[in-house]
């Protein structure tokens, strides 16, 4: 069969491939582009195993052919993180025990992350409804809520410190200008 | 890997060039809108096409917009973004709540609305890889001709399963078609055909556009009820699409209640024969209603859970959506 040429958008790089347009997103990503990251579970659209965020939506990369989203900036978990450089909720995940045999949590993580981008403060039903989709065979969910919601939790004290420093570091300066002024 | 059979492929960006794509290849292609349910299908060789067209690049089939005081949703809208559109909320709440119900996160963002009405029949055997399919024998759905389900029966009974459907039969909404040269508009409920095989009215090469809604006024009330085994993520054992316009005292003015998931197609009950002129909650018409209702859906061994308690059921949602038209 006739091959295509597509210039996918992988993480923020063009990605020129070959492949034939009976090709899905999750065989270009594991096997034209090594990603493997990208779990292969069902391969029918029951398990979310593939997530991969499309133009930031969550989606599953085995129902879609590789040539659909030609033009859509695809977001793989490699874009997170990886050993050497964990995301912080990946660390809440590990640190939880969030993932056992970890064949569904690359899953779990993209739809978290599309959920975290657009509410950066979820309820405990708006985590539930966002990984609705993804099945997870080991650790029966508690934890992997738990990650979520910590993770949030944690970002937001964060960034309540980020603000106070700066509302300090600012009222220094001030001071400091008064002082030399 | 599960593999998809190999074939050709083009992205029409326009509905002109879609339609003259599907006529000169007449029934060796496909049209592919988000794949939740075709992809599934050619990865399980239930279908073989020699061309698929993918519509994803059909921008004036996406969005939503408003003519003549009514709602135009365009076919390839995603089903995540009929659930959250203000308009549809607004006015049509219970086809928002029915597209929320389906499949999971993923699906809802990939999965359109015209895909959702044009979806398969399903059954438990013929929804199976090949190796499983042929081991038993095929099926009449399939290569073969029996049906596993009703030994000796002369047709089909995979189950239509969209969730929109129903609410969209029971609202009066439109389609509008287009084929190479031709262009017609039907109602919902002419689109289906009560059998597993051949579903759908949908002509060779025709492509669905838009959904038209009814006038904002035409009903008080709509409601959606849907029955399943998960509260996460299910096809239909069972759902209900009800609309009512009520007249000087709370008498019911028109009503109608159409059932999803236990036929190949969407039944459209009587209910305005049992219910019209008449309080919604009259017991002895709704008496008569579930009774009828029961008469008219076919659950069968071919889902999810027993078929008996699925018949039960029927009853009891029929009920349940006249309650939720006034709750
Ligand atoms: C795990 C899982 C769970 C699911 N749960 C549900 C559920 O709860 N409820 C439910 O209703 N569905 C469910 N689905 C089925 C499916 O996801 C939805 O019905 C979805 O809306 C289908 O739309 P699509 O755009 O993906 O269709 P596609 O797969 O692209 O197309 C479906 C069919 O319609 C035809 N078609 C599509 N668009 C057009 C058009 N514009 N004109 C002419 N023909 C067209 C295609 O040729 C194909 O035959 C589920 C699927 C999966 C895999
Ligand atoms: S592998 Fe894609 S949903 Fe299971
Ligand atoms: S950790 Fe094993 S499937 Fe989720």
């Amino acid at each position: 069969m006739k091959q295509m040429a597509l210039a996918l958008r992988v993480n923020g790089e063009e990605k020129p491939v070959l492949v034939s347009p009976s090709r899905t997103l999750l065989e270009v990503l594991r096997e034209d582009l090594n990603l493997t990251g990208t779990k292969h579970g069902c391969e029918l659209g029951e398990c979310g195993a593939c997530t991969v965020l499309v133009d930031g939506k969550p989606m599953l990369s085995c129902l879609l052919p590789a040539a659909q989203v030609e033009g859509a900036e695809i977001t793989t978990i490699e874009a997170l993180g990886g050993p050497s450089t964990p995301h912080p909720l990946q660390l809440e995940w590990a640190r939880l025990g969030a993932a056992q045999c970890g064949y569904c949590t690359p899953g779990f993580v993209m739809s978290a992350k599309a959920l975290l981008d657009s509410n950066p403060e979820p309820t405990r039903e708006d985590i539930k409804a966002a990984i609705a989709g993804n099945l997870c065979r080991c650790t029966g969910y508690h934890k992997i809520v738990e990650a979520i919601e910590n993770f949030a939790r944690q970002r937001k004290a964060d960034q309540a410190i980020d603000r106070s420093i700066d509302t300090t570091a600012t009222a220094v300066r001030a001071v400091a200008l008064e002082a030399r002024g | 890997m599960l593999r998809l059979p190999e074939f050709e492929y083009a992205a029409p960006a326009t509905v002109g060039e879609a339609t003259r794509l599907m006529h000169e290849r007449g029934g060796k292609a496909m049209l592919l809108a988000g794949g939740t349910d075709l992809i599934p299908s050619l990865k399980r060789r239930q279908y073989l096409p020699e061309l698929v067209v993918s519509l994803h690049k059909v921008e004036a089939m996406r969005g939503v917009r408003e003519a003549d005081g009514r709602l135009v949703i365009g076919a390839l809208t995603s089903l995540d973004a009929v659930a959250a559109h203000p308009a549809i909320r607004a006015s049509w709440p219970a086809l928002a709540k029915a597209a929320a119900s389906i499949g999971t996160p993923q699906l809802r963002n990939q999965g359109t609305l015209g895909g959702n009405l044009l979806l398969d029949t399903r059954c438990t055997v013929y929804n199976q890889l090949e190796e499983w399919r042929d081991a038993g024998g095929s099926c009449m759905k399939s290569t073969g001709v029996k049906c596993h389900i009703v030994l000796g029966s002369k047709r089909c009974w995979a189950i239509s399963s969209s969730d929109t459907a129903p609410v969209l039969a029971a609202l009066g909404a439109e389609l509008r078609l287009v084929r190479h040269g031709d262009e017609r508009t039907v109602p919902v409920v002419a689109m289906y055909r009560d059998d597993g095989i051949d579903y759908l009215t949908l002509q060779p090469g025709e492509v669905l556009t838009e959904v038209l809604l009814p006038p904002v006024g035409k009903w008080d009330r709509s409601a959606f009820l849907k029955l399943r085994r998960r509260g996460t993520f299910d096809f239909p054992l069972l759902n209900v699409g009800a609309a009512v316009k009520f007249g000087a005292d709370r008498i019911v003015e028109r009503i109608s209640v159409v059932l999803g998931a236990v036929g190949s197609a969407p039944q459209a009950l009587d209910a305005q024969k049992f219910l019209g002129g008449k309080q919604i909650d009259d017991a002895v018409a709704v008496a008569a209603l579930q009774a009828h209702a029961a008469k008219r859906a076919t659950p069968l061994p071919n889902t999810d859970s027993s078929h008996v308690w699925r018949k039960r059921m029927v009853q009891v949602y029929t009920a349940r959506a006249l309650k939720e038209l006034v709750a």
